[in-house]
């Protein structure tokens, strides 16, 4: 299945935005473990943005920042958002306040620990009716995402938004969910080529695993890959940052491969 | 936004999703003339043919308060017993009703062949999906398709608001006084039991399926949004069958989060009525085996026609106003299925209850379906399962079909004279042959879904 990638965000450790992030991937920059700048996700009006969890800020940011690189109207575009394990600093405060006797929760928490949060708000920002899907599938949740992107773009004939993105949890779930980063990446795909494409990409399951998964050759992202889910994306965001013609192979749950071949455009 | 500039919308819209999958064919209108304000498919449809193909819901069943499995389920609405009680669940101090299940407590998740590998997975989440397989002989019949097809060929894709979160709530409470570290125990079961992948990764496991899987999570649309993209991945090739559905279960967060919100009846919810006063919360699994008509079906088979998702783009709780999201969902299902308002003999509603949902919901389908196509709320019966409603309605639409039967509207004693659309109060025994089924969600997610016998 062919589709073109027109935008891409990023936003984790030594991979703020996709400028930088490509010169890294490509080699062309050296991997740096510097703290992730903060999201601005300036596309959430003020009132929103300040209300809004961590997570959602995460998503919205890379998800403004594959926008502006596509030529796609926002409100025409689907979108498909994953995360394993939604915003857990809201799980916390959510299950702190209940473990207490009199279980206050406020209505605001409430609403942010829906996993459709990051959807919801992007909604809110954009005013978009288009379907939004949030899902999860524990470490496969790229995976899972980009199938799911995949088989919209080509079957509703409609630009897909994918947005993937999981942050540390904080101290008490962290040791049942050592998720490492927080990393988040968006990618704007298309079924036929934009004006202005990023690269092209066929897809293809496969239960073939006698070749190994596409790894990071940098430790440091090698870490970040292996440590959290969005982070999966990074072999093939490298592929397409090499310009190369290459094929990637992404592990899919505990039985598949995700064969990925990347052209540059 | 008044109602003219609404229609002006979806039709725009519907002749641009028309004109994009580029055929010009006309097409038979069927045997019902749309009435009221409900025409804007017809009068702009060019298309010939589906758009999608019709997939078999080879299988099927639900569990939920109202019982387990299809002949319950159906005694209960024949006989309008609710299933709604007031609040038993745990220690709960919440002045409200439920619709809780029976026995989810005493389920076994374990055995097999395989009894350590499920085990970790056991929650009352997850032993509500068992409940929910044991039922119309579900697991044998996903058990032939994986050998008609292989395991990688089937997928799972289900639908939940928030899995296993029972769980985490519970360990909370059991947290180390001095380093606030939660129960080792809970550390090694978080994956297989409050992780949102958790159900689908328990009922792959358990039916030794192999293929494509994810846990849909867009709140209250959730598995009606897994027949969509289980429909998607069939026609993309990603698989042959899939096991679609969804499961939510009873949990603290959300009984004392709808309390924050405001949002629920302290008495069994009364849907569409004058003096309805909120929702009542309930749990449920439901699972449907879907797949192509060409391998499966006999005629009077029931058949997913089509689907529609749409977003609210306005609040993360409260629906567009004039519910434009919700029409264009149900919009793009009959474009989906190629089928006009008039051949949709019932809806079945979301209707939670609440003031405002209700309202907006009539709203939505009276713009499209005027007032002319009979629709009902089953949720005076089963309570809100969340993210399984969708499937819970997709069920009770299958039954409506082979039954013909149509559900009234349960606790309900005077519907509000400002609802514009044909609620029923009462049961019909009526021939029915196509259904739609509308589920929208938190986030402003809608989804609507459309089954018919083929």
């Amino acid at each position: 299945m062919i589709l073109y990638v027109n935008g891409i965000g990023t936003l984790g450790p030594g991979l703020a935005g996709w400028a930088g992030s490509r010169a890294v991937l490509a080699g062309e920059s050296p991997s740096c473990e510097a703290a992730p700048t903060e999201p601005s996700a300036s596309m959430l009006p003020p009132n929103e943005r300040r209300r809004s969890s961590e997570s959602v800020r995460w998503a919205l940011h890379v998800a403004q920042e594959a926008m502006q690189q596509g030529e796609a109207d926002v409100r025409e575009v689907a979108t498909v958002f994953a995360s394993s394990d939604g915003d857990t600093g809201v799980l916390d405060r959510l299950c702190t306040a209940l473990a207490e006797p009199q279980r206050t929760i406020s209505p605001t928490l409430f609403h942010h620990s829906v996993h459709n949060a990051a959807s919801g708000y992007w909604g809110i920002a954009t005013g978009s009716q288009q379907s939004s899907t949030a899902l999860a599938c524990y470490d496969s949740s790229f995976c899972a995402a980009l199938l799911e992107a995949a088989a919209y773009a080509q079957i509703e004939e409609k630009s897909v938004l994918l947005v993937a993105y999981d942050l540390p949890p904080p101290p008490p779930l962290y040791a049942a969910r050592p998720l490492r980063g927080g990393f988040a990446a968006a990618l704007l795909l298309t079924r036929t080529p934009a004006p202005r494409n990023l690269a092209q990409i066929d897809l293809a399951l496969s239960t073939d695993r006698s070749q190994d998964a596409t790894n990071m050759d940098d430790a440091g992202l090698e870490a970040l890959r292996s440590g959290n889910q969005a982070a999966r994306a990074l072999p093939l965001l490298a592929a397409i940052a090499r310009q190369r013609g290459t094929l990637v192979r992404l592990e899919y749950l505990e039985d598949q491969q995700l064969l990925i071949q990347v052209t540059p455009c | 936004m008044p109602q003219g500039l609404v229609h002006e919308h979806i039709e725009k819209d519907v002749s641009r999703l028309v004109e994009d999958r580029g055929s010009n064919q006309a097409v038979d209108d069927g045997p019902h003339d749309p009435q009221g304000p409900g025409h804007a498919v017809s009068q702009h449809r060019h298309v010939g043919e589906r758009l999608m193909v019709p997939l078999i819901l080879t299988h099927y069943t639900v569990v939920s308060a109202l019982g387990k499995g299809l002949t319950e389920t159906y005694r209960a609405l024949r006989n309008r017993r609710s299933g709604l009680r007031p609040c038993d669940f745990e220690d709960v101090e919440v002045s409200t009703y439920i619709g809780r299940v029976n026995d989810v407590e005493d389920v076994l998740v374990g055995g097999g062949s395989a009894p350590m590998e499920l085990e970790r997975f056991d929650c009352r989440n997850n032993r509500l999906a068992l409940l929910g397989l044991q039922q119309d002989g579900f697991i044998q019949g996903a058990i032939e398709a994986r050998k008609r097809y292989g395991a990688h060929r089937v997928a799972v894709i289900l639908g939940s608001s928030t899995s296993g979160i029972l769980e985490t709530e519970h360990a909370y409470s059991r947290r180390n006084p001095a380093t606030g570290a939660l129960p080792s125990s809970y550390l090694t079961s978080h994956r297989y039991t409050h992780n949102m992948f958790s159900s689908a990764h328990f009922v792959r496991t358990y039916l030794g399926l192999r293929g494509p899987a994810m846990v849909i999570s867009t709140a209250c649309s959730s598995s009606a949004k897994a027949f969509a993209t289980a429909a998607r991945f069939i026609e993309a090739g990603f698989c042959d069958a899939a096991v679609v559905g969804g499961v939510d279960s009873l949990c603290l967060s959300i009984l004392y989060g709808f309390a924050s919100l405001e949002l629920m009846s302290s008495g069994p919810c009364r849907p569409c009525d004058e003096n309805r006063n909120g929702l009542t919360l309930g749990e449920s699994a439901g699972f449907a085996l879907l797949e192509k008509s060409d391998h499966a079906g006999n005629p009077g088979a029931v058949a997913l026609l089509g689907y529609g998702e749409s977003c609210d783009g306005y609040h993360m709780s409260h629906p567009h106003p004039e519910g434009t999201g919700a029409i264009k969902a149900m919009q793009a299902a009959l474009l989906r299925s190629a089928l006009t308002p008039g051949d949709i003999d019932y809806i079945h509603l979301h209707g939670t209850a609440t003031r405002s949902n209700d309202s907006i919901e009539d709203t939505a389908v009276h713009s499209v379906f005027g007032f002319s196509t009979p629709c009902s709320s089953t949720k005076g019966w089963t309570g809100h399962t969340l993210g399984a409603a969708g499937v819970t309605g997709a069920v009770i639409a299958a039954m409506c079909l082979t039954r013909g039967f149509v559900p009234g509207t349960l606790n309900t004693t005077r519907i509000d004279p400002n609802l514009s659309s044909q609620v029923l109060l009462e049961n019909r025994e009526q021939p029915v042959r196509r259904v739609l089924s509308n589920s929208f969600g938190f986030g402003g997610n809608n989804c609507s879904l459309i089954f018919g016998t083929v």
